[in-house]
């Protein structure tokens, strides 16, 4: 993979830790690694473990979901885990302690991942200080499409977290462009359509509209949705700069423990090199 | 974001918009563009006029309870028999129109949500009229207690998928319609049911339910020579209301009144009375009153009514109450299953529980001499699908 200088930065302003991160990877030619987790899955303790885990795996990128209630862009894996995580009591304020505590032992980059509402109750600009404050470099809004509320969206990218934004296979062109200039930090591309979980296939198509995708944007695109495997991770990081696998992960945390999905992340980030 | 008058679309002064993720953006820009295009089409609207005359059985009466009067102390005291179009309940003026809207799209493939089952039955007839596939998404609990409708739907063609999350109510299975639709947005139209929803189906909806309050208040001036000086519906979503309210909005003398379900009292943390006890907050793709905790994660709705029981509001609602050209109040459980038994032996009409709240409000406030006729109400439904609760069945008893 060449060195794209364009890549490093973004939104005009100074590349934070996400646009250095990929730009090491842009220069060692690799695909970055992005785990999700979401905070509090089964408790808040088995959160700081696995992230200390998953940053030792070899995360590029760690995106830390905020539980809600009614997770509609979620599959059952990923539904699951938000409800065991509020049924645990699971809060904003406990996910923000647990990602201050990994920032004061590790500099992996850290998306917080969240429904509007949760943010949106709390006050977005407390929100956004918060989390800054916790140690978080990026935000990403589940529903909150690019245009769908101009003033709350400019709060975002004026904080200093990167605003990084979703464009989907059904996103047509046109939009496509205006969501790659609005998106800081990277763009994450859908990889399919639907909501999360893991998938035994990728979708044919998924390499052209990556190769399109990264055409148009000028910071580095990462895809999720359906990346289960170390060998997908394999194909999607071949033609992204980064795969991110959520579902899978939590998946495997449900079934055998911290260790175990730290096992996979290792696979997962082997794959990729 | 809330409050504050906003020159964006799909924005009832700070509240609406659309706040779904990426995938679904397209489909609501195909919808808008569509339904402007039926909008300006007059046969669009003299398609759907024959479909109200021939087929739904429009215009529903307006008549005149008189024991019903004498019971409240209220008088003159007219009701707007939705409960008499075809399917029972007004779900039916939106589900027709929305199915159009899926043919000139050319959407085969229907999805919906369904609480009290009206609006599923509603969109199923729709889907069985003009040969779309449906899908209906229901709760368990609700599959439970109101299960004449889920055999209805069946009948009708309609396969009905069980939605066991969360309560296994409305807000349950509009989650999982909503996965649905993100998973098949190509080839599906999502028929909402109520003003709720992204940017444009609260307006959709609306427009789609206005028919009732533009008969309503022509069959008004008619029988009384006057407007009534108070309008009154029940609110879940607040689909009956708002199609009841929006002819009224400029009659300033007019009152208008929702009714939420309170289910065992506001303040007890089981009722749906969002508008009384939510603040704002972004649920099922728009910005609304919602019940929520300190935290933001939706509470729990409960209510006897199952088309009640939903934990948001629709947005046009939120603002008609911040702007005090609406008043919202709300009854139980209770309260509601006794207007339901009265209205049955006053007048030989049966009420849906959900429309057994409006009546229990104007019986309420008859009784405290708190209102005076002439007044309005939309009885949004018939209650065939509560018959036989009454003994054992936990949604009519309220607990």
């Amino acid at each position: 993979m060449a060195i794209d200088e364009r890549r490093a930065g973004g939104g005009g302003r100074l590349p934070g830790a996400i646009g250095r991160r990929f730009a090491t990877l842009a220069a060692a030619g690799r695909p970055g690694f992005v785990p999700y987790v979401t905070a509090g899955f089964p408790s808040l303790a088995h959160t700081a473990e696995l992230l200390a885990g998953l940053a030792e795996a070899g995360a590029d990128v760690i995106e830390l979901g905020v539980p809600f209630s009614d997770p509609v862009a979620d599959g059952p894996t990923i539904q699951r885990s938000c409800q065991r995580a509020l049924e645990a009591g699971t809060t904003l304020d406990g996910v923000l302690d647990a990602l201050a505590r990994f920032r004061s032992r590790s500099d992996v980059p850290v998306v917080v991942f969240s429904y509007l509402n949760p943010l949106h109750s709390r006050g977005i600009g407390t929100f956004l200080r918060e989390a800054a404050d916790a140690g978080a470099d990026g935000l990403l809004v589940t529903d909150l499409p690019v245009g769908a509320d101009p003033a709350l969206e400019a709060q975002l990218v004026q904080s200093p977290l990167d605003s990084v934004r979703l464009a989907a296979p059904t996103t047509p062109p046109g939009r496509l462009a205006e969501i790659a200039r609005a998106s800081q930090g990277f763009l994450y591309y859908v990889a399919r359509t639907g909501v999360t979980g893991a998938r035994a296939e990728l979708r044919n198509e998924l390499a052209e509209e990556l190769s399109a995708v990264r055409a148009l944007s000028p910071r580095p695109v990462a895809a999720g949705f359906g990346i289960s495997s170390p060998a997908q991770a394999r194909v999607v990081g071949a033609v992204a700069d980064a795969a991110v696998v959520g579902s899978a992960l939590v998946d495997r945390l449900e079934e055998a423990g911290v260790e175990s999905a730290v096992e996979l992340a290792r696979a997962l980030r082997r794959a990729l090199d | 974001m809330a409050g504050g008058e906003r020159g964006e679309p799909g924005r009832f002064g700070g509240y609406g918009g659309r706040y779904v993720p990426e995938t679904l953006v397209p489909a609501l820009d195909e919808l808008s563009v569509a339904y402007a295009a039926a909008s300006a089409d007059p046969e669009f609207a003299s398609g759907l006029d024959a479909l109200a005359a021939k087929y739904v059985g429009r215009p529903t009466p307006l008549y005149r309870a008189r024991r019903l009067e004498a019971a409240c102390g209220v008088a003159p005291v007219h009701l707007k028999r939705e409960d008499l179009n075809h399917t029972g309940a007004h779900k039916i003026n939106n589900t027709l129109g929305q199915a159009m809207l899926a043919l000139r799209m050319g959407k085969p493939r229907i999805i919906a949500e369904t609480g009290a089952g009206q609006h599923g039955v509603a969109t199923a007839t729709a889907c069985a009229l003009f040969d779309l596939d449906c899908v209906v998404y229901m709760g368990v609990e609700d599959i439970e207690r109101q299960s004449l409708n889920v055999h209805r739907m069946g009948l009708l063609g309609a396969e009905v998928r069980p939605v066991a999350s969360g309560a296994g109510t409305l807000k349950d299975a509009t989650n999982e319609a909503l996965r649905d639709w993100v998973a098949n947005v190509g080839n599906t139209h999502y028929v909402i049911g109520s003003v709720v929803g992204p940017h444009p189906f609260p307006r959709i909806v609306r427009d789609f339910q206005a028919v009732i309050g533009r008969e309503a208040r022509r069959q008004f001036l008619e029988a009384e020579g006057r407007l009534p000086v108070a309008v009154v519906a029940c609110v879940g979503g607040g689909s009956n209301a708002m199609g009841m309210f929006h002819a009224f909005v400029d009659d300033e003398g007019v009152d208008l009144i929702g009714v939420e379900a309170a289910g065992h009292g506001v303040g007890t943390g089981k009722s749906s009375a969002s508008l009384a006890e939510g603040r704002p907050g972004v649920l099922h793709g728009s910005l609304s009153y919602l019940l929520q905790d300190d935290d933001g994660q939706v509470r729990p709705a409960h209510s006897a009514a199952a088309g009640l029981d939903y934990p948001g509001v629709g947005p046009e609602h939120a603002h008609l109450k911040d702007s005090g050209r609406a008043r919202y109040v709300s009854v139980g459980d209770a309260e509601a299953q006794e207007a339901f038994r009265l209205l049955a032996r006053l007048e030989g009409i049966v009420p849906a529980l959900e429309s057994a709240h409006a009546l229990a409000w104007v019986q309420e406030a008859g009784r405290r001499g708190s209102l005076e006729g002439p007044v309005a109400v939309c009885l949004s439904g018939r209650g065939d699908k509560d018959v036989g609760r009454g003994d054992g069945g936990r949604g009519w008893r309220g607990d």
